[in-house]
């Protein structure tokens, strides 16, 4: 049995109490780098949040295990920020010390060297005292990658983090994910790219609303659970076609 | 000569240098606290909140007369209710923020306005809302200069959580339990503020000190710590300079140093270095790489 990061015990996430992620059952074993692959409107980004505590669940729970909530990293896959903010990208990446610095503390030349490394490591060295409203979206992808980097996180969480970055910046940003895997970091990626997974990715867990494999990349993305994953979306469409017509008959 | 000119009026006349220790002050404290004002977006959320302090400043005047700790005492009050009911009314309801500060502070207005004028003259009325700078004694000189160094302390400690608040507020909360805390320390630190600029500039224009300095250091600013250095660097010229023109060319004091606040922002927008004139400029050229 391996040392588990992550459990999820029947748990269910939602909206307004509508179910997204429907009794999940699973662990998620310390160090793994798992793909969570499925349909639109699986719950795949509900799923993330839930575990970096900004959803709760409507039933069930999210065990950590040897990880505090704070400890988390979480790369949402659109980062709520002010992009007109008057701050170098050097700042904005150094903040990933918070846990070192606190509220007060300042940087000391060792805390320098690894936010220049951090930058370093994702092709922005050049980049640190460029404002952050001069980057390209890629090049804030790379930039929120290196901040991730610095938090030094037991388990994180990136929400489709190569969905709108081109070949080369994939290429970057999946050698640093390669890296945390090395690390023994738990890393679970939201991923649309099937063959990014194939080769890149060891776990799968193939979410449509339920749990339908969780496992070996290989196996969990076999094609008659491809094809169960979108069977399962579909019924959950008709059923939102019947929802409708309900709606329509009573106008 | 020109000696006479720039400092006599402050080396002759005492209550000339009381309004400058004053401005200064209002400069070092209120600036900083209105560039994080203007970054949060809340360049009008600001304005609404001065206009709110004024019925508890004339409900404090109603029962002390213009008592400096009366009027200070229900500027703050009024000041932080308005604010606190706002926030409630924009999570709690449909409406925006916005929205209901604009409703709070206009019936606040026309509260304060109404109180002072049943029981106080027009000359009280004015000295509400434009402030006496040339007027200020001891204790009002002491109350502003408190209220700034509680400013920058405040400012000094919680300002890492404080840019996060305005960067990305969601990255703040994942790291540090401390997002209320930041949000409501300065909500108070802009009330406290108004309601010391408000015995200077009175209650329509102190938030002119807090907001138009900030504004044009915007122009000149690429990162954080920079624009409020050059924000409070404008206040007091701005500040220094409209005492003067207001002593030479005998013109309402308050009004003075706002607007010389405001050229001086005019000039920034133009040929600062984001200004109009320079991106313009800017854009017929380019790098290479």
């Amino acid at each position: 049995m391996h040392d588990v990061a992550l459990e999820f015990v029947d748990l269910t996430l939602g909206y307004e109490s509508h179910p997204a992620v429907h009794h999940l059952q699973a662990s998620i074993p310390r160090g793994a780098l798992v793909a969570i692959v499925g349909p639109n409107g699986a719950g795949k980004s509900t799923l993330l949040k839930g575990v970096a505590g900004i959803l709760a669940p409507l039933a069930g729970e999210i065990r950590l295990q040897g990880c505090a909530r704070k400890e988390i990293a979480y790369l949402p896959q659109i980062v709520d920020m002010d992009r007109s903010f008057p701050i170098s990208v050097f700042d904005l990446v150094s903040v990933g010390l918070w846990r070192e610095l606190g509220t007060l503390g300042g940087l000391n030349r060792q805390q320098r060297q690894r936010v220049s490394e951090a930058l370093a490591a994702v092709g922005l060295a050049s980049f640190g005292r460029r404002s952050i409203g001069s980057l390209s979206g890629g090049q804030l992808q790379r930039a929120l990658f290196a901040r991730v980097r610095l938090r030094d996180a037991p388990v994180i969480l990136l929400d489709e983090p190569l969905t709108s970055v081109d070949v080369e910046t994939a290429h970057t940003l999946l050698g640093v994910i390669r890296q945390w895997h090395a690390e023994q970091r738990t890393v679970l990626a939201v991923l649309h790219d099937i063959d990014q997974v194939h080769q890149h990715f060891p776990h799968t867990l193939l979410l449509s609303r339920e749990l339908v494999a969780f496992g070996p990349t290989r196996e969990s993305l076999q094609p008659s659970n491809l094809l169960r994953a979108r069977q399962l979306t579909e019924a959950f469409d008709e059923h939102a076609h019947a929802c409708q017509r309900h709606a329509s008959e009573a106008a | 000569m020109i000696g006479d000119f720039f400092f006599a009026p402050f080396s002759e006349f005492s209550f000339m240098r009381r309004a400058l220790v004053g401005c200064l002050a209002l400069s070092l404290g209120a600036t900083p606290v209105g560039v994080f004002l203007m970054l949060r977006r809340m360049s009008l959320t600001g304005d609404a909140m001065a206009h709110a302090i004024l019925p508890g400043a004339a409900i404090g005047f109603l029962f002390a007369g213009l008592s400096l700790q009366a009027m200070t005492l229900g500027g703050v009050v009024a000041g932080m209710a308005v604010a606190l009911a706002a926030g409630f009314v924009s999570r709690s309801t449909v409406l925006r923020e916005d929205a209901s500060l604009a409703a709070f502070y206009l019936i606040s207005l026309a509260l304060g306005v109404l109180i002072v004028s049943t029981r106080g003259s027009n000359i009280d009325l004015m000295h509400l809302l434009f402030g006496t700078v040339l007027a200020l004694n001891n204790d009002a000189i002491v109350l502003i200069a408190g209220i700034a160094s509680l400013s920058l302390l405040v400012l000094a400690t919680l300002y890492r959580p404080l840019v996060l608040e305005c960067l990305e507020p969601a990255f703040l909360r994942s790291v540090s339990s401390l997002s209320p805390l930041t949000h409501h320390a300065f909500l108070t630190l802009v009330v406290i503020n108004l309601v010391g600029g408000f015995h200077a500039l009175g209650t329509l224009m102190s938030i002119g000190v807090m907001i138009l300095p900030a504004a044009a250091a915007r122009f000149w600013a690429r990162d954080i710590s920079t624009l409020i250095g050059i924000a409070v660097g404008l206040a007091l010229l701005g500040s220094y300079a409209g005492l003067l023109l207001s002593f030479h060319a005998d013109l309402p004091t308050g009004s003075c140093i706002v607007l010389s606040i405001g050229a001086l922002y005019v000039v920034s927008l133009l040929i600062g270095r984001e200004g109009v004139l320079t991106n313009w400029y800017r854009s017929t050229r380019h790098l290479e790489a």
